[in-house]
This record gives structure tokens, C-alpha cells and sequence, in this order.
């Protein structure tokens, strides 16, 4: 078997393989530790006032079946498993009885969408101005453009964001700071409804940008200084090929593939990004969800939220993986 | 340190990050002369602004922010430091095996690596500082990270290392009876070094990163000074509305040095071992 | 009137760093003429600067790469071109169509990204101009002759075998039927047997366009098997050049003719000698004749005076004080 059909398969592999080590990790942090969270999760109720100690222990055991620690370690692992499978990740404790991946399943798509807008945006941006600069190396504007991506480059995107929400929101208040959309808006697709996404989505995907931008633009200025001196850019040259299409199908279109691998590694990092800034701007995401989860002990939406992380940026990855060799025909499967 | 010293004069990059970093780190040596200790609170009187007796104001809780500030950069580049130290030892250990091994293991090593190259880490680090609550320490924050944070670097040490073995100086070398060790140590550590050196300049910058993001959530420490945690105080003290700007811009102006220098020294080191872009410099 | 005609050409590299100037003089004072329909062979060693030549010749100079003097002009149908003085534009319309190009490293001429298809329309749909689908035909019809599979236009570069690819090149470079192709060294990276294969086809395609080909390499069989007349290019300078039979006769200059004795014949047993010193540093070349270090023959005036290329028999020029004898 050669050809694409390997090629898929080893992809599959490896996306498997991720899933499997990324769970295992999660079981490991939350299963290995000396601290109980149900004895936590009791403590955190009990605390304002006291409960009599039968209903302590009925909590306790349901608590435990919550969980999924009752039993010993296999049983626990085999439980962790079975439960992910089923998607069941148990009730919210912060909202019960609501299951959490009933909150996952509201807050994902806001992620999904600021991810898919923000990184396609960055990512051909980036790229397009790298490109040119790489290409047109004494254009002045391009130089410039590179040395601004590249100042917000290095900063995380934490600090990128509070920046934005100080002078939007602080110092020029035109953007709105908080949430999704207007509050208490008619969420259908009225234009009204979409304008209000947009506000509100600028700045976190502005956040985004401004800091994946540098990265690409990089990158992609510097592949490309290095295509233009290999041996079929110079023969289109000698044939006369006009440069605008020997920069769209030689240059960028050779560039480019490196590039897509390197999306592909990097949406981990995109994604931490996103998270860390969805709570920066209150956006309604899976993000903020996981912070808000944190600061009242919901252990099974925290849990929820990693795993469900976890196998979607998998398969992201998978995704784009999958659409490499389109762009790059000479792929064969390792 | 020739070379150090050339690559300062003639790249201006290199020098603007190790001008940088030098006033940061100069900073965060001060905190060895600070007349207060780190956790003293309401030593000073609070909320004032700067001014020539408290050279970056003072924050609500009473504390002198110089001073402060100088412990809160010394833990923070502490803190980058030793993780990029410990991910180091993973990713040399992997990416040089993975590297001159080559063949299956290789492959197998790389398989894990690029796993964890794509695993979100942020949920796990937060899902990590959910369980332990208020047992989480630097150290063992420091370990996680180490553990996590190694695959990238260790993708470029392999890659160096791949095309090492096969550079027909070292089959020139083995042919000439070099023992490995010599051949490691005086062939291929001068271009292992330099990507060793600029990715841990960016593992600093991605570690005390992830620091500060954490840190200002409270997903740390708190009673640590560090960069972060002193963030996180300011927003637990709505220092913004009420106007106490300092107490958020002196440590975000620190930080944003910090990262600026590193990264400028990563980028040059890169360029400085990239031959074709040397061959560039001398034409212009 | 002679397809190509260069004139006095100087072509140096001019670098300048650290306060210190540095003339690389890769070609220094050459003139030459080619014929239509005529196969002009240049042959020399790795730093006689055959390449600079061409790439100055084919107007693809950068810096530091600069043609200090000289020039260099096409006669096609429409009008003589003086590549130094033409703009973009006149370059543009005559590449491909009047003037091609068959590169060396077949390995890697092609987009690795695109199929062959996308070669032939990105550099001759622009001259040809049919609509699309005439010009597929005009272009399989072209590769049927050249016995190619037309299939060929649908693969990429990489699943094709190095000889099969360099053949593509030759396609790719002579479907608009050029007048005039500068060949760079197309058989030097593939093995014997697909080399006669490329060879014949390049003969054939000549034969059939009546193009005039300016061919380089430092194979003297290659040249003896296909050139109409050679040159013989030693330290940015020509000097010998002739017809190919003549010169393989006799040599006139010592250098051509060290090269001619060097190349081993069937039933030959005499040991052969190498030349003792090595090619001079262009961007430091000795005065007078650049060969004189090497010579055997050399003397006074040689190490003063630069000896002009001159007939010394009709059609056979020489730069040489003391000529090996008829």
C-alpha cells in the first residue's frame, strides 16, 4: 500500500495515538494526585454550616459513582474510558443538574468559530505579507509591517489581550468588552443579531491576530527567500514568466507547504491562546467556562473541558493533516 | 566569547535583546538590596502614585511597587529559567537520540513528540492546578511544565542532529578514527549549541508566559511575588477603576522587556546559524 | 547576419565589503559569433567561466554579477535585440519564443508543486496564443515527435525519472520553436546510456527547427559527437575556436591541445600527463596570457601581452603567441 491510502492511515494512527496519550494524562493528573476531589468537593459545601453525617456519607458515595471513583484503580481507568466514550461526562456540579456536556455543547461552537476566524485570518495574513516581503525585500511598507508583527510576536497572548481591553475599553470605549453579543439580544440570524456577533468577536479575534501574525509573517519571509533561489524559480525567470505568476504558483505555492505543517503544529498554542483569551473579553466560549468551572470546584466540567480539548484540537490537527498532500503532491507515507 | 563579542558588535538585533535583558536582569538583582521583605504588606503608605520617594508608586496593599517589582522579575526569570533548564534535558535527550538513532526509534520518538506537540496544555496545566488546590508549588508547576513543554525544541534538536550524521565530515571523522565522543564533542556541538541556545531563549519566553497567564487567574501560587501574581493582585484590587495604573503598568513594562530581549536574541541566534542569511549581510 | 553576436563582453563580479573591493573578472574581453542553424559548441574547465557567459548572454545577470563592458546581440526575424539595452518588456516577448534555455540540474527545474501541464502553459501559452485546447494539441503533437508520452503533461516532476524529466526540458524549451538555445551542461547529471538518448534528441530537434544551439560542457565526446563548431574557454577568455573536426585535428592553441590528447582513444596506450599548476584566480589573474603559468611553450611576451584571438587558418581563430604547429 502506498500512496495516500498509507498516508491516511499513519495519520488516523497518530491522531489515535494523541487521543490516547492526551486522556491518559488527564486520568494521570486527576487520579494520581494524593488530593480527593470529592473530599473536596464535600468540604466546599460544608462549609457554611454543618450537615449531619449521614447525608455527608449519601454524598460521599454519590459523589464517588459522580466521579467514577468508586472501585479501585483499574475500575476507576476502565470507568474514565467507558464514560468518555459515551460522552457522558456527568452533571455540572456549578449548575446542576445540568450535564456538562450540555454546557460544553453551548460554549464550544463560540470557540470553534473565534478559532476557525481568528486562525484563518492570522495564518493567510500572515503569510501573504511574509510572502511579499520575502519577495519584494526593499519595500519599505513590508519591512516596516514585519518589524510591528514582530513586536507583538514574542508577548503572550494574555498580556496582548488585557492591552486591548485597557485601551478599548478604557482608555477609546468603541468596542464592547464583554460577552458574545448584546445582552439579551434575539439570538437569530437577524443582521441586527450578526453585527452584534462581529463587535463583540473583533476583539478577541484582534487579540489573536495580533499575536499569531509575527509568527507567520516570519516564517514564511524567510522560506520564501530561500525559494527564490532554487533552480525552477530561476528558470521561470529565464523564460519569462510575469513575476506575479511566478510569485503566486512558484514562490508561494512552494512556501506555503512547510507552512501548512506548521498550522498544524501550532493550534495547541492557538488554542491555549483562546482560551486565556475568551476570559480576558468574557466571551462566552469554552474558555471562560473552564476558568468559571475552576473557581467553583466543578470537577467533572473541568475534566469535561480538557478532554473535550484534548480530542478537538486532535482532530484539527487530523484534519489539516488530512488536506497536506493536496498542496503538496510529492507526499508519500513514512 | 570572541564570538559573543563579534555578534554584539555586528548584529544589531543581538545587541538591542542583550541590552534588554541585561536592564531586567539588573532589576531583578536589585531585589537583593530591597529594605523590605517580599510579603511585608502596609509597610508604605498605600495607593501613591509615582513620585521621586517611591520611584513607581505604591500599590493598595501598601507595598513599595519598586521594590516589589524587583523580587516579582527575579522569581518570574527564576522560574523561566529552571523550566527551560529542566525541558532542555528532555528535549536534547530525545531530539539527539531520535536524531543519530535513527530508524524506528526515531520514529516511535517522534510519534510521542509530535502528540505532545499538539495536546492543549493550558487545560491540562489548569486541570493540574484544579487537583492540587492549594498544594501547587512552583516547583511541581515547574516540573509539569518541563514535562509538557519540551516537544518543539526537541523537533529542531533532531532535525540538527539528523542532518549531522549524515554531513560527510563525520564520515570523515569516523573514517579517521575519531572515537564518538570526540566526534560529538568537537564536530557537532558547535552546531548543536546555537539551536540549543535560542530555543531555550524561547522556551524562557513560552514558560514565563504561561506563568503569567496562570498566575493572573490564581492558578498559582499567590503568595509568591512574581509578575503574574502581582497582575492578579492589581485586578483583585479593580486597580484599573480605580485609577492605580502603576501597580499594571511598571510590571507588564518589565515583562514586555523581558520577553522583547529574549525573543531578539533567539531570532539573531537563528540568523547567525543560518549561513545563507549570513552570506546576505556581508554583500549588502 | 549571425543569430547571436558578442562583442568585446565583460562580465565581473563586483563585491565589496569591509572597505575591500574584489573583481572577480569571470569573462574577460570575449567575442564570437553563432550562425543560424549551426550547433556552437563551449567547452572548458569548472572556473573558465562558461557559465557566467551563458547567464550573460541569456540577460540573467544579478548582482553581484555585472556586465562591465561588451555586447551582446540577438538577430531574430522580427529585428536584432542588444540584450544590454533592451527593456523588460522586448526581454520578456523574446524569451521562450525566440530565445530558450535547457538548464542543467534536471533534478530540479521543474515546479514540484504543479503538474508538467502547468510548465508548458505558464511559459509558451503566452507566445503560441491559441485557445486553450489547440494549444494542448499543438504541445502533445510536439512531445509525439519528440517520442514522449502525452501523459507525461499530467504527472509531476518527481514521479518522473531524471533522464525522462531533462527529455520534458528539452520539450518545454523548444515547442515555441525558439531560433536560438543555450544548452547548459543538460547531459552532465545523467548516466551514459539516457545521455545518448538526450543527445540524439537534441540533434534531432535541431536538425528539425534549423535552430542555432549554443551547447556547454566540459565533455569533450559530447562536443566531438555534436557541435558544429567549438570554443574552447580558459580563464574568462577564448582561446581557440573552430570548426570541430579541425580542431580535434589540430589543436593550435596548448591548452586545446592538452585537452584533446588527455581524452582516451581505443587502442591508445600512451600514459597521459596532467597539466601541472591550476586554473588561474579570476579575481587575481596573471597578466598577459592567463595560460602562461601552465604553458610549456610560454615566454616573455606571453607573461606581458594578452594575444589576440586571430585567424590563423580560415574560420579557425586562436589567441596564442606561439601556436602548436599545423
Amino acid at each position: 500500500m502506498t500512496g495516500y491510502p498509507l498516508y491516511l492511515l499513519t495519520r488516523l494512527g497518530q491522531f489515535a495515538l494523541v487521543i490516547f496519550i492526551g486522556i491518559n494524562i488527564a486520568f494521570v493528573v486527576t487520579h494520581a494526585t494524593p488530593i480527593d476531589p470529592v473530599e473536596q468537593s464535600i468540604a466546599a459545601s460544608t462549609q457554611f454550616g454543618s450537615i449531619n453525617p449521614e447525608a455527608v456519607e449519601m454524598m460521599r458515595q454519590s459523589l464517588k459513582e459522580l466521579y467514577g471513583l468508586q472501585g479501585g484503580l483499574w475500575d476507576q481507568y476502565v470507568t474514565f474510558w467507558r464514560r468518555i466514550a459515551a460522552g457522558d461526562f456527568g452533571p455540572s456540579l456549578s449548575a446542576f443538574p445540568t450535564p456538562v456536556s450540555i454546557l460544553i455543547g453551548r460554549a464550544l461552537p463560540w470557540t470553534v468559530a473565534l478559532l476557525v476566524i481568528s486562525t484563518l485570518l492570522t495564518w493567510v495574513l500572515g503569510n501573504l505579507l511574509g510572502g511579499l516581503a520575502g519577495y519584494y525585500r526593499r519595500n519599505r511598507a513590508l519591512r516596516f509591517a514585519g518589524i510591528l508583527a514582530m513586536a507583538f510576536h514574542p508577548i503572550p497572548y494574555y498580556i496582548v489581550a488585557f492591552l486591548l481591553l485597557i485601551v478599548f475599553g478604557y482608555l477609546w470605549p468603541i468596542l464592547p468588552i464583554s460577552g458574545g453579543y448584546t445582552m439579551n439580544m434575539e439570538q437569530d440570524w437577524s443582521a441586527e443579531f450578526i453585527l452584534s456577533l462581529l463587535r463583540h468577536g473583533l476583539l478577541p479575534v484582534a487579540s489573536l491576530a495580533l499575536v499569531g501574525l509575527g509568527g507567520w509573517f516570519m516564517g514564511m519571509r524567510s522560506l520564501v527567500s530561500n525559494v527564490v533561489t532554487e533552480d525552477y524559480v530561476a528558470y521561470a525567470e529565464l523564460a519569462g514568466v510575469e513575476r506575479s505568476r511566478i510569485l503566486r504558483s512558484y514562490v508561494m505555492r512552494n512556501a506555503l507547504v512547510p507552512q501548512v505543517t506548521g498550522l498544524a503544529i501550532s493550534l495547541g498554542s492557538i488554542f491555549n491562546g483562546a482560551i486565556i483569551t475568551e476570559q480576558v473579553f468574557g466571551y462566552p466560549g469554552v474558555g471562560t467556562l473552564l476558568i468559571s468551572a475552576v473557581h467553583a470546584g466543578d470537577y467533572s466540567l473541568v475534566l469535561g473541558i480538557t478532554t473535550v480539548s484534548i480530542i478537538a484540537v486532535s482532530f484539527a490537527v487530523l484534519l489539516i493533516d488530512l488536506a497536506y498532500p493536496l498542496l503538496d503532491p510529492r507526499v508519500k507515507a513514512r | 566569547m570572541r564570538s559573543f563579542l563579534a555578534l554584539l558588535k555586528s548584529n544589531r538585533q543581538f545587541a538591542s535583546g542583550v541590552v534588554l535583558l541585561a536592564l531586567v536582569a539588573g532589576f531583578a538583582c536589585l531585589s537583593f538590596f530591597s529594605p523590605y521583605p517580599p510579603n511585608d504588606s502596609f509597610v508604605v503608605p498605600p495607593d501613591l502614585p509615582p513620585s521621586p520617594e517611591y520611584w513607581f508608586g505604591t500599590t493598595s496593599r501598601g507595598q513599595e511597587l519598586f521594590w516589589l517589582l524587583t523580587f516579582a522579575i527575579r522569581n518570574t526569570l527564576v522560574f523561566g529559567i529552571v523550566v527551560a533548564v529542566l525541558s532542555r534535558l528532555l528535549a536534547l535527550l530525545i531530539g539527539l537520540v531520535a536524531g543519530y538513532a535513527g530508524g524506528w526509534v526515531d520514529r516511535l520518538l517522534m510519534s510521542i513528540n509530535d502528540t505532545f506537540i499538539v495536546i492543549p496544555l493550558f487545560p491540562i496545566l489548569v486541570l493540574f492546578y484544579f487537583v492540587l488546590k492549594d498544594h501547587m508549588s512552583w516547583g511541581l508547576l515547574a516540573l509539569m511544565m518541563a514535562f509538557l513543554g519540551w516537544s518543539y525544541d526537541a523537533r529542531l534538536i533532531r532535525s540538527v542532529a539528523l542532518s549531522l550524521r549524515h554531513r560527510e565530515f563525520t564520515e570523515t571523522g569516523i573514517f579517521s578514527g575519531m572515537s564518538t565522543r570526540q566526534i560529538l564533542v568537537e564536530e557537532h556541538l558547535p552546531y548543536v549549541l546555537p539551536i540549543v541556545f535560542s530555543t531555550t531563549m524561547n522556551n524562557i519566553n513560552w514558560s514565563i508566559g504561561l506563568e503569567v497567564t496562570l498566575s493572573v487567574l490564581g492558578f498559582t501560587d499567590i503568595n509568591t511575588p512574581t509578575i503574574g501574581v502581582m497582575i492578579y493582585w492589581a485586578n483583585q484590587h479593580t486597580a484599573l477603576v480605580a485609577g492605580i495604573w502603576w501597580w499594571i503598568f511598571f510590571p507588564v513594562l518589565l515583562v514586555v522587556m523581558t520577553f522583547i530581549g529574549l525573543f531578539l536574541l533567539a531570532v539573531s541566534m537563528n540568523e547567525y546559524i543560518d549561513p545563507r542569511s549570513r552570506l546576505g549581510r556581508s554583500e549588502r | 547576419m549571425s543569430v547571436l553576436a558578442v562583442e568585446g563582453l565583460r562580465a565581473w563580479y563586483r563585491t565589496s565589503a569591509l572597505g575591500v573591493s574584489r573583481d572577480v573578472r569571470a569573462v574577460d574581453g570575449i567575442s564570437f559569433t553563432v550562425e543560424a542553424d549551426e550547433i556552437y559548441g563551449l567547452a572548458g574547465e569548472s572556473s573558465s567561466g562558461k557559465t557566467t557567459l551563458i547567464k550573460t548572454i541569456a540577460a540573467a545577470t544579478q548582482p553581484p554579477l555585472e556586465v562591465v563592458a561588451g555586447t551582446i546581440t540577438f538577430t531574430f526575424p522580427g529585428g536584432a535585440i542588444e540584450m544590454q539595452r533592451a527593456d523588460r518588456r522586448t526581454l520578456a516577448s523574446i524569451r521562450w519564443r525566440h530565445l530558450s534555455y535547457i538548464m542543467q540540474g534536471s533534478m530540479s527545474v521543474l515546479n514540484p508543486v504543479r503538474r508538467i501541464r502547468h510548465a508548458f502553459v505558464d511559459f509558451a501559452f503566452r507566445h503560441i496564443g491559441e485557445p486553450k485546447p489547440r494549444f494542448f494539441e499543438t504541445v502533445r503533437a510536439h512531445l509525439a515527435r519528440l517520442r514522449l508520452e502525452p501523459d507525461v503533461l499530467d504527472a509531476y516532476p518527481h514521479q518522473l525519472s531524471g533522464g525522462m524529466r531533462q527529455r520534458v526540458t528539452i520539450a518545454l524549451a523548444t515547442v515555441c520553436r525558439p531560433e536560438f538555445i543555450i544548452a547548459d551542461e543538460p547531459t552532465t547529471a545523467l548516466d551514459v546510456v539516457v545521455q545518448k538518448d538526450v543527445l540524439a534528441m537534441i540533434r534531432e530537434i535541431q536538425r528539425e527547427l534549423g535552430s542555432s544551439i549554443l551547447f556547454v560542457t566540459h565533455d569533450m565526446a559530447v562536443h566531438a559527437n555534436l557541435a558544429d563548431r567549438l570554443g574552447i574557454m580558459y580563464g574568462g577568455r577564448l582561446v581557440e575556436e573552430g570548426r570541430t573536426a579541425d580542431l580535434f585535428r589540430s589543436p593550435r592553441h596548448p591548452y586545446t591541445a592538452h585537452l584533446i590528447a588527455s581524452l582516451p582513444r581505443v587502442g591508445d596506450t600512451t600514459p597521459k600527463a596532467g597539466l601541472s599548476g591550476a586554473p588561474p584566480n579570476l579575481a587575481d589573474p596573471p597578466a598577459g596570457c592567463r595560460f602562461h603559468p601552465r604553458c610549456p611553450r610560454a615566454s616573455d611576451i606571453c607573461r606581458r601581452e594578452v594575444p589576440p584571438l586571430e585567424p590563423l587558418a580560415p574560420g579557425h581563430r586562436v589567441a596564442c603567441f606561439h601556436p602548436e604547429p599545423a
